[in-house]
């Protein structure tokens, strides 16, 4: 490990000190509120939403950038790399979730959420179905799945980093690491939607210089669909190299996974609840459809038509680093690196505060000392310091990942839909949805998800998910039947003026 | 909507309290998005394996893509933004988000019935 590459690190480090200065800016307004008003609760609402000012550009990048992780700049590329055009093909079955996960949660989300004053998803819950036991399973789901998440995408990012620029994997991982930590603990939601954009901003540039590279060294479109129609036919058709592995039936269903679903990502539905106004929210839908496409598209492209280039990349995990390298000077394959680094780093972050959120505003505050809501300063060391507290963790699972962590990180995403997905749509949508239903789909979806991965991986020829959502959603409903209607001070609460 | 409707709205809702008026507009805009969704869904589907669901050496190309390829991600892509883009400009509508007085929801109502008359 001792030849350290620094035409890639340094452009790096320069990238990585403006997450700094962004989180000092954003720390600055940050503290203006915690002097100018003594309630702890309004520091709390800044801390986590933003004091809902999101702008509609902002709004659009920092979507995209939290539900973008590795998998679609690291991951998904990757697969690309040896499938072809069958994974390109299921990456754009996500061409929907930039406009569809806004519009569902929609306005009325934004509304209500003023209206009961949340700066959480969980905060929505306990709002709507006023129950323990259904903020309790909100709150341990977010700490447990989202922290393993976040362990596994640092654990990404420090290897890219490693295999790039030839630093040491735990000088990589703690770099990394506190970089988020800093930007997230001193600037909260601001400091992470701004870092947001601009990691938006460096996605997008290294995708299209990224697909442009690609393009221009394997002599145009036409070209290098041939040649991967000569490495092998199902290089070019949707049924792929291996037509029993990416069959109709489970290609298909990845869109409930990664498209309809997402609604159900505390960190989607977090930023649904945040931002200004509808204007900012129609601009919002509009930038960031067309983005997420030109990144999922570009991405996957670059992967499939990757395999033309450079033969015989052995880890799917190594095809982007390696093209990016191989087909760039040094300095820009550093910034080109920036790409995927970004991705992880705006996910991470946004996962980080809700984590923080889950912690201090719905335990902590809630069932452990509700008299330090009144206070802004104790609110924000409490922040801060949990901040740094789940930062030290995520670092130390990254570095020796136990095997609890490992299996809760398989089925972290699916953990978080079938925790929130139906309580979330069905408690904004439905009157009669109630605590008792909630509960029993919380748990019906997320016992019924374990026990399909290990006996029947595929029901249906499906992915996992949409039989246990599907059976979460009879629980759900079935259950709220049978069971006292949620009260008349719920229902007015959340429909009424 | 009519003055009688404004009414209506008023005594239709059985709980005993008026209903906020900008969730009529909301639902609506929600169903939109799950329709374009679905719609898009389906795009993608029949297009991908209407086209691509055969012999390789059958293919058409388009722009160098397999036309499977080029119809269902790549037109299917520029189409959808279109589409996005019409929902949002035309079919959705602005309001305001902040919590509503009763003089505030009355005059809400006064203004959308101004602009559909």
């Amino acid at each position: 490990m001792g030849n350290l590459n620094l035409s890639v690190l340094i452009p790096i480090i320069v990238y990585f000190s403006l997450m700094y200065i962004i989180g000092i800016y954003a720390a600055k307004i940050l503290s203006k509120v915690a002097k100018s008003k003594g309630d702890g609760s309004q520091y709390m609402e800044e801390y986590m939403t933003g004091g809902r000012d999101t702008g509609g550009f902002v709004l659009a990048m920092t979507l995209v950038a939290t539900y973008l992780s590795a998998g679609s700049f690291i991951g998904g590329p990757g697969t690309a790399y040896t499938i072809g055009l069958a994974w390109v093909f299921l990456a754009m079955s996500q061409m929907p979730t930039g406009y569809y996960t806004v519009s569902v949660l929609g306005k009325k989300f934004a509304i209500i959420s003023r209206k009961v004053n949340c700066n959480t998803i969980t905060d929505f819950l306990r709002a709507r179905y006023r129950s323990n036991a259904v903020v309790i399973l909100a709150s341990l789901s977010i700490i447990f799945f989202i922290t393993a998440a976040m362990a596994a995408q640092w654990i990404g990012a420090a290897r890219l980093l490693q295999g790039s620029t030839g630093l040491d994997y735990k000088v990589a991982l703690f770099f990394f690491g506190i970089t988020v930590v800093v930007h997230t603990a001193i600037g909260g939601y601001r400091g992470v939607v701004l870092n947001d954009t601009l990691q938006g901003i460096v996605m997008t540039i290294s995708t299209v210089a990224l697909f442009a590279m690609v393009l221009v060294k394997g002599g145009g479109i036409t070209n290098i669909i041939q040649n991967m129609k000569a490495i092998d036919p199902g290089m070019i058709s949707p049924m792929g190299v291996d037509p029993g592995f990416t069959s109709k039936a489970w290609v298909t269903s990845y869109w409930v996974l990664v498209g309809f679903a997402v609604i159900g990502l505390p960190s989607v539905a977090q930023r649904a609840m945040s931002y200004k106004d509808t204007k900012s929210l129609s601009s919002g839908i509009k930038y960031g459809t067309v983005v997420s496409i030109v990144l999922l598209l570009g991405m996957h492209l670059v992967g499939a038509f990757g395999s033309t280039l450079v033969s015989g990349i052995e880890s799917g995990d190594l095809v982007v680093p390696t093209l990016a390298v191989s087909l760039f000077p040094d300095v820009l394959a550093g910034i080109m690196l920036a790409g995927p680094l970004a991705a992880v780093m705006s996910t991470v972050d946004s996962q980080l505060l809700v984590v923080v959120g889950a912690i201090v505003n719905d335990l902590y505050v809630n069932y452990i000392k509700p008299q330090v809501a009144e206070d802004a300063k104790r609110v924000s060391k409490l922040t801060i310091g949990t901040t740094i507290v789940m930062g030290i963790v995520t670092f130390l699972l990254a570095i020796d990942p136990p095997e609890l962590m490992v299996w809760l990180n398989l089925f972290a995403t699916a953990g978080q839909i079938s925790t929130f997905l139906w309580p979330t749509i069905l408690g904004l949508y439905w009157k009669k949805a109630n605590k008792e239903g909630a509960i029993a789909s919380m748990i019906v979806g997320m016992v019924s998800y374990v026990i399909f991965n290990y006996n029947y991986p595929r029901p249906l020829g499906m992915h996992a998910i949409v039989a246990s959502l599907i059976l979460s959603l009879i629980a759900f409903v079935v259950v709220s039947k049978f069971t006292k209607e949620p009260s008349k001070d719920i229902i007015e609460t959340f429909w009424g003026i | 909507m009519s003055v009688k409707e404004v009414d209506n709205i008023k005594m239709d809702s059985t709980e005993g309290f008026m209903e906020d008026p900008r969730y009529k507009q909301c639902n609506k805009e929600a169903r939109y998005g799950v329709i374009l969704g679905l719609l898009n869904l389906v795009w993608w589907y029949v297009f991908g394996y209407g086209l691509g669901d055969k012999p390789v050496e059958g293919y058409t190309y388009i722009l160098g893509f397999p036309s499977w390829f080029f119809f269902s991600c790549v037109l299917g892509a520029i189409v959808f933004i279109g589409l996005t883009f019409f929902m949002v400009d035309k079919l959705f509508k602005h309001m305001p988000l902040d919590k509503f007085t009763e003089e505030e929801a009355k005059e809400y109502l006064k203004s959308i019935e101004g602009k559909e008359a």
